[in-house]
């Protein structure tokens, strides 16, 4: 479901009245990805072989998610690119991943953290910032 | 079109490792102009569903009963290599995001509290959630031009701050001034598990 954008015909839209599509109506309503794990800083890929012209049923941001994910991305980037609620990424992401359009690499968590070298790396990188 | 599967490993490039700082302290005390000194700074937003109770997924009807809010982040980035990337996260100030906060703080390599000596209890309850989490942290003391200058040791007296938890000034609109803190931190981070970071 899609809503178009107000036109000048509609003079009661003003900023008042806010935003005329509320974040999840991009979503369907949903709310919650049909899949967890999406952390902010999860990387996600698209396959190879993920062709969005031949998935119907693909919304506009759907397939702008697939170009941003032919690079890893992390979902706080894709989030800021498309400049859209990080919880409506998520959902659209699910679907995505539902399709086996892309992967979602979770970071690693718990007992894990960088080791030296990689600390010793962030500290000269900076330095040489 | 390529017949790869693409969850074949070899297929797959090798991933960025990304590590998460967070910046944090109240209202004003320099978070954004920290994380724009530092990085490209973009906003992030995230609209959150406040109410636990009565979610489905599919319905459509249930979306207006929802109680959501918008909160936007500063989010910046800084690439160290091809390889490691340091994203930068301004915690939300205002005390009724908190709930943000766990999210955030998830997996968190470690953070910065920004301190204004003008208004130091500000950063209290920042101080205090890190503490009780044990997540690594920096103080930087914030330097104002119209605020009155006091000794570390006088702002740490103040914080009632841990011997260890370093404690430095800075100027959060100067980027050398906001990469030696991180780089404090960073240090401490290593010093915490007992793998100090030679200086240089």
């Amino acid at each position: 479901m899609r809503a178009e954008s107000p036109g000048p015909q509609h003079e009661w839209l003003d900023g008042a009245a806010g935003p005329v599509v509320r974040p999840y109506t991009l979503t369907g309503g949903r709310v919650r990805p049909p899949i967890e794990g999406f952390d902010l800083m999860a990387v996600v890929l698209a396959g190879l072989a993920a062709d969005p012209a031949g998935q119907p049923g693909l919304q506009p941001e759907h397939r702008r998610l697939l170009e941003l994910a032919r690079r890893p991305v992390a979902v706080a980037d894709l989030a800021a690119d498309l400049d859209l609620a990080v919880g409506v990424v998520r959902v659209l992401l699910g679907d995505l991943v539902a399709r086996g359009l892309v992967a979602v690499h979770r970071p690693p968590t718990g007992a894990y953290l960088p080791d030296d070298n990689i600390l010793k790396a962030v500290v000269s990188g900076l330095r040489a910032l | 079109m390529d017949s790869v599967r693409f969850d074949r490993p070899a297929a797959t490039p090798r991933l960025p490792l990304a590590l998460k700082i967070l910046i944090a302290g109240g209202f004003g005390a320099g978070k954004t102009t920290l994380v724009s000194a530092l990085s490209e700074v973009r906003p992030l937003q995230t609209e959150e569903v406040l109410t636990g109770a009565g979610i489905g997924t599919d319905d459509i009807y249930g979306v207006e009963e929802k109680s959501t809010t918008t909160v936007a982040m500063d989010f910046g980035r800084i690439t160290i290599n091809d390889d490691l990337q340091v994203y930068l996260f301004g915690t939300p100030g205002q005390d009724r995001f908190w709930f943000l906060w766990d999210e955030l703080a998830f997996g968190a390599l470690g953070a910065v509290v920004l301190a204004d000596t003008r208004r130091l209890a500000d950063c209290f309850p920042s101080v205090d959630y890190f503490e009780q989490r044990g997540i690594p942290f920096v103080v930087g003391v914030n330097c104002f031009d119209d605020a009155r200058r006091f000794s570390l040791e006088a702002v740490r007296d103040a914080l009632d701050l841990d011997p260890a938890v370093p404690l430095v000034l800075c100027d959060a609109r100067d980027r050398q001034s906001g990469k030696l803190v991180l780089i404090s931190l960073v240090e401490h981070v290593a010093r915490q598990r007992g793998e100090p970071v030679p200086v240089g």
